[in-house]
């Protein structure tokens, strides 16, 4: 079997498990199913999949404490799927380990996206590529040069850490949590008044129309994604 | 968490300690006294022989019963645990044999007087010590302890009496006790026993008498050893409501009555009295009586500030006049069923008003049955010189009373006869008309006569010539002794009738009150029950009599509801006197025309538009004239306040039902509907997808349909969710700095679909800065509000969405160029499941009333009104703070 495209799913749900299955296949995955959280864990060390989709309400066990055990020694994607619940359970999941959320009901088209960001992001750290180039936009992470149109954008230092960041984990949520504490530091946690400042400043320097932001996008209540397209 | 009632888990862990330590310690059994000789020795051995009667080993540890006999005879056949002797500067000392009694190992053993001193060379220095050693053993002890030796309450007993009490007990000791039992004696008998020589010898007795047994310190340590229980008792009460999760606070039942007047002392009485209705769980009333006099500026004031206090204190306040204090006082302590009154001691200015002071005092203690009466202590030295008027005309005809005016008679007559020849006797009689005319004011008719029949034979005999003689010999005078005894008399009648005159107003205005306070009741209670259950308590409270409601059912029927209180009888025959009653609009029973046999008096309520009842009174006896027609006012408010009840309930009943009707039937039509459709489209497609040879562009199409419909139906369920969440309050907003464009930006982004036909223009001034909001409630409101605006709008009109921030309040705008609201309907388009008439199939209703729900959990508004040139706008405003923050990078 090839690891390389192996998802593993696990939900309770078995119109949910049949509907990812018949979707994920006919999009070239291979895929393997588990009812619960128990089934799931050993599903996961017994086929070691590539990508792990797994529903926060299961029976048998939460499945926060799932995505933590599973984060003891899986190092791959895991894209958590809630009904539409509280932030807070995401933001834990994301905290947890969880690269990504869909909450249901989503659409297949959005599945598929994510979960190719998921995996071009986990082969992306890999290599470790100084220039990031998206559409009109290009980042030097060396050389810390952000080019539009390869024009120069003028960024500030702060302007560029928080690019960066968000750049170098494309497709990814990222708290607001985690942004403040990567290019603030531990003591700044509370300030998301600097986050949304910022957050605007990037906007209006990168985006086309910052209203309607192609690169920087919002997810309510949680954080920013870096979109590619 | 933070349940009030909830059991402070400390405090039950510290009480299972406690208990758990109790079982194996030995209990402490305190007999608690005044003061020497109120027998707390005897009670304790009485105590003794009853459980030694139940098979208990009992043993005398140590017991003084200062060879009282009774007390000496109570030891009998208990056994006695030798005392310890020491030797100290020469003499012997005996104490509590410690040793011994714990290799005895009793159930319980007896030491008389806990806070003893022990001699030097003891075990421990005080008595309590070697207590808690034999405690300590699982030994039971009894022991006996005086008020005056708690050590907190020692600076006290110091005060009043004047001596100060070097044995002490921590009060530590005395609270850890198990069980206190209260040993009283009143001060009259305690002090009958030392004259009777049952507590010291005789020369001890003088002794004790003079310095430490008066009256006054019995009465004031009395007082506190009893209150001292009473806390404990109250303390005990609390804990036990608090392990139990009983809410307090429980009623006693008693009510406190203070009364007060403008005098400053009063503010010390009303303190003391709420401090005496906390200790005993009573009601406090505080009753002011209006002096016939009236009051100056400053008086004015002061009782002002007094009443207010009053009120302050949470006492109910009664205001009423009278000129007989003792009577009014207690007129209304009755009326108001009154279990302690409280007064102040008046100061003394003189002589007279001491000799009132204390007859007032006796008549009020003399006369005031089963009710307390508590009288203040006065410390105040230099009180305003208020006289008091009602003091001043506290006398009641009695023995008393003719007793003293004939002797003032008798006095006054005396006295001006050594000056009969300088004044002439017709200036004598003058004198005596005027001591006739003083007496009227304060006594009744009868002592008057006989003054004036006494002066009239005095005069005569001592005055009128020929002395000495009853004889008159000139006419004139025979005419003088004729007018003088009329004058006396009608003087005596007069003012006898302006006092009656006097009490009528007050009882007119007792009865003005009582219907006041009636109407106030009536309107504070609400439902049938409670208005009638205030009916019956007024009732009793301004008739004395029991009364009795027959409210007709739900088929009109009366008698299907009785309301009267337990000790009410209705039979067969009362209920039907009460139909007749009822459907003749008039009255029955008892002292009337019609049916008299029964034992009550049936009278039908009478409203405005209903006839809702008949109410039934226990008459002892007939109503006189003014009693009949203040029933009849009082029975108007009644029924008046029970109509609007009826009334009440059934426009509440009414509107209930018309109100879930609605409700029912619009969410019915409304998701039935909105439910059904999607799923009506989903099954038909992938039914027909399933079963039919599709070529592939029909197959997408059917595959569309039933997108769009899963996202309706996704919608549909959002939105309830949404409601359900709003109606069970679970809204609890986050606020955090938000970037207004983003929140735009977001919402476009989202409803990109729903979009695609219309143009968007976003209208937020560069410089708005941050504000601090709940992202997620904001971006629902916004949301909803835009999707709102694509379902009426045209295609190809613009849909503008502006934000400005002013005076503290962020203002979000949606407009569009839709049909607009028609006038009719602004004020319900934020009703739920409320849909405009030109609206499109797809929505539920709900879209605006969960924006109105979400922006009022974020303490704001939300008003729709139609453009200038057509097209809605809905403005959305709430309250917010912006950012100052200034960031250099």
């Amino acid at each position: 079997m090839n690891s390389e495209n192996l998802i593993l799913v696990i939900d309770d749900e078995i119109q949910i498990r049949r509907l990812l299955d018949i979707t994920l296949s006919a999009n070239h995955y291979s895929v393997i199913v588990a009812a619960n959280g128990k089934e799931g864990l050993i599903s996961a060390a017994t086929h070691k999949p590539s990508m792990i989709l797994l529903d926060l309400g299961l029976p048998d066990e939460d499945g926060q404490s799932i995505l933590k055990k599973l984060r003891e020694w899986y190092t791959l994607p895991i894209i958590v799927l809630s009904v539409r619940s509280s932030e807070e359970d995401i933001i834990t999941a994301l905290d947890n380990g969880a690269m990504d959320y869909l909450t249901k009901p989503f659409r297949s088209g959005e599945l598929l996206a994510r979960i190719r960001s998921a995996m071009r992001l986990a082969q992306n750290e890999n290599a470790q590529n100084p220039i990031l180039n998206f559409n009109s936009l290009s980042i030097d992470l060396t050389g810390h040069v952000v080019k539009k149109n390869d024009e120069i954008v003028k960024l500030t230092s702060t302007e560029f850490t928080m690019l960066a960041l968000l750049a170098k984990n494309e497709g990814k949520v990222l708290t607001h949590q985690f942004i403040l504490k990567e290019v603030w530091g531990h003591g700044y946690l509370e300030q998301t008044q600097y986050l949304r400042v910022f957050i605007a400043q990037l906007r209006k320097k990168l985006e086309d129309d910052p209203a309607n932001p192609a690169y920087i996008l919002t997810e309510s209540g949680i954080g920013y994604r870096f979109a590619s397209q | 968490m933070n349940d009030p009632t909830r059991p402070d888990p400390d405090e039950i862990l510290a009480s299972i300690r406690k208990d758990e330590e109790r079982e194996h310690r030995g209990k402490l059994k305190i007999f608690f006294g005044m003061c020497a000789g109120v027998g707390k020795t005897y009670s304790m051995l009485k105590a003794a022989q009853l459980e030694k009667s139940k098979g208990t080993d009992v043993v005398i540890g140590y017991i003084e019963t200062h060879n009282r006999k009774e007390t000496n005879d109570l030891i009998g056949d208990l056994e006695m645990i030798p005392r310890r002797s020491f030797e100290y500067k020469g003499s012997s000392l005996f104490e509590v044999d410690i040793e011994q009694i714990i290799q005895r190992k009793p159930r319980l053993v007896l030491i008389d007087e806990l806070a003893h001193s022990n001699a030097p060379g003891s075990r421990h220095l005080k008595r309590y010590q070697d207590v808690q050693d034999i405690l300590d053993n699982g030994i039971d002890v009894y022991t006996s302890l005086n008020v005056q030796h708690l050590e907190s309450r020692a600076d006290t007993v110091a005060q009043i009496t004047g001596i100060i009490v070097r044995e002490t007990l921590p009060d530590e000791i005395f609270e850890s006790a198990e069980e206190i039992e209260l040993v009283d004696l009143t001060p009259v008998e305690l002090l009958q026993r030392f004259d009777e020589g049952k507590v010291y010898s005789p020369q001890q007795t003088r002794e004790a008498t003079r310095n430490f047994f008066r009256k006054g310190n019995i009465t004031a340590l009395r007082e506190m050893a009893l209150r001292i229980v009473a806390d404990r008792v109250d303390s005990q009460l609390r804990q036990y409501m608090r392990q139990k999760r009983i809410s307090g606070p429980w009623k006693s039942g008693l009510r406190l009555m203070a009364v007060i007047n403008q005098s400053s002392q009063s503010i010390n009485l009303i303190r003391w009295a709420k401090n005496l209705a906390n200790t005993m769980g009573a009601g406090l009333v505080a009753l002011y009586i209006e002096p016939s006099g009236k009051l100056s500026k400053i008086q004015q004031e002061k009782l002002s500030r007094n009443i207010l206090l009053a009120k302050q204190l949470g006492a109910e306040l009664i205001t009423t006049s009278g000129n007989d204090y003792v009577k009014t006082v207690l007129n209304i302590a009755r009326k108001e069923n009154i279990s302690h009154i409280v007064i102040s001691k008046p100061r003394k200015p003189n002589l007279l008003a001491t000799h009132r002071l204390n007859s007032y005092i006796n008549r009020l203690i003399e006369h005031s049955g089963n009710i307390d009466i508590y009288v203040m202590g006065s410390n105040v030295e230099n009180d305003d010189k208020t006289r008091e008027y009602s003091s001043l005309l506290s006398y009641s005809s009695g023995f008393v009373q003719y007793f003293i005016s004939g002797l003032i008679t008798i006095l006054t007559a005396l006295a001006f006869y050594p000056f009969k020849a300088v004044l002439g006797y017709q200036v004598v009689s003058f004198a005596m008309l005027f001591m006739i005319s003083m007496l009227a004011i304060f006594y009744g008719i009868g002592p008057i006569l006989l003054s004036a029949f006494l002066c009239a034979i005095l005069w005569n005999y001592f005055f009128i010539p020929p002395e000495f003689t009853l004889h008159i010999s000139k006419a004139e005078d025979v005419l003088m002794l004729g007018m003088f005894f009329i004058i006396a008399l009608l003087n005596g009648i007069l003012t006898t009738r302006v006092r009656k005159q006097e009490r009528l107003t007050r009882e007119r205005e007792e009865r003005t009150n009582a219907l006041y306070q009636l109407t106030r009741d009536l309107s504070h209670a609400s439902g049938i029950e409670e208005v009638i259950s205030v009916s019956i308590k007024a009732i009793r409270k301004s008739f004395n009599l029991e009364s009795a409601f027959f409210l007709p059912g739900n088929n009109s029927e009366l008698g299907e509801k009785l309301y009267a209180e337990t000790d009410i009888v209705i039979n067969e025959a009362d209920r039907s006197i009460a139909s007749w009653v009822y459907y003749h609009s008039g009255k029955a029973g008892k002292f009337t025309d019609t049916l008299p046999s029964s034992s009550y008096t049936f009278y039908a309520l009478n409203g405005n538009k209903l006839k809702p009842g008949v109410v039934a009174l226990l008459h002892k006896q007939a109503m006189n004239i003014d009693m009949d027609l203040f029933w009849n006012t009082f029975r108007t408010q009644v029924s008046n306040a029970i109509e609007r009840e009826f009334l009440n309930s059934l426009a509440l009943k009414a509107s209930i039902l018309n109100e879930s009707e609605k409700l029912y039937k619009t969410l019915f039509n409304s998701i039935s509907h909105e439910l059904r459709i999607p799923v009506a489209t989903i099954m038909g497609a992938s039914d027909t997808m399933l079963n039919v040879d599709l070529d592939k562009s029909t197959f997408r199409q059917l595959s569309d349909e039933i997108f769009t419909a899963s996202e309706r139906l996704n919608r549909l369920i959002e939105n309830l969710l949404n409601m359900s969440r709003l109606e069970s309050d679970r809204i609890k907003p986050h606020a955090d700095w938000q970037d207004v464009h983003d929140l735009a930006g977001k919402v476009l982004r989202t409803l990109k679909k729903e979009l695609e036909n219309f143009k968007t223009d976003v209208v937020i001034p560069d410089s708005l800065p941050l504000v601090k909001l709940d992202f997620g409630l904001m971006e629902q409101i916004l949301h909803n509000l835009v999707l709102n605006a694509t379902q009426y709008a045209p295609p190809k009109t613009t849909i503008r969405i502006k934000m400005y921030f002013d005076a503290g309040f962020l203002f979000m705008e949606v407009m569009d160029r839709g049909p607009g609201f028609n006038d009719l309907s602004i004020p319900f388009v934020f009703d739920k499941f409320y849909r405009a008439d030109n609206s499109v199939p797809g929505g539920t209703g709900l879209g605006l009333s969960i924006v109105k729900g979400f922006v009022e959990a974020l303490n704001g508004s939300v008003k729709v009104e139609n453009r200038k040139n057509g097209g809605a706008r809905i403005t959305v405003k709430v309250p917010t703070i912006t950012s100052t923050l200034e960031i250099k990078d």
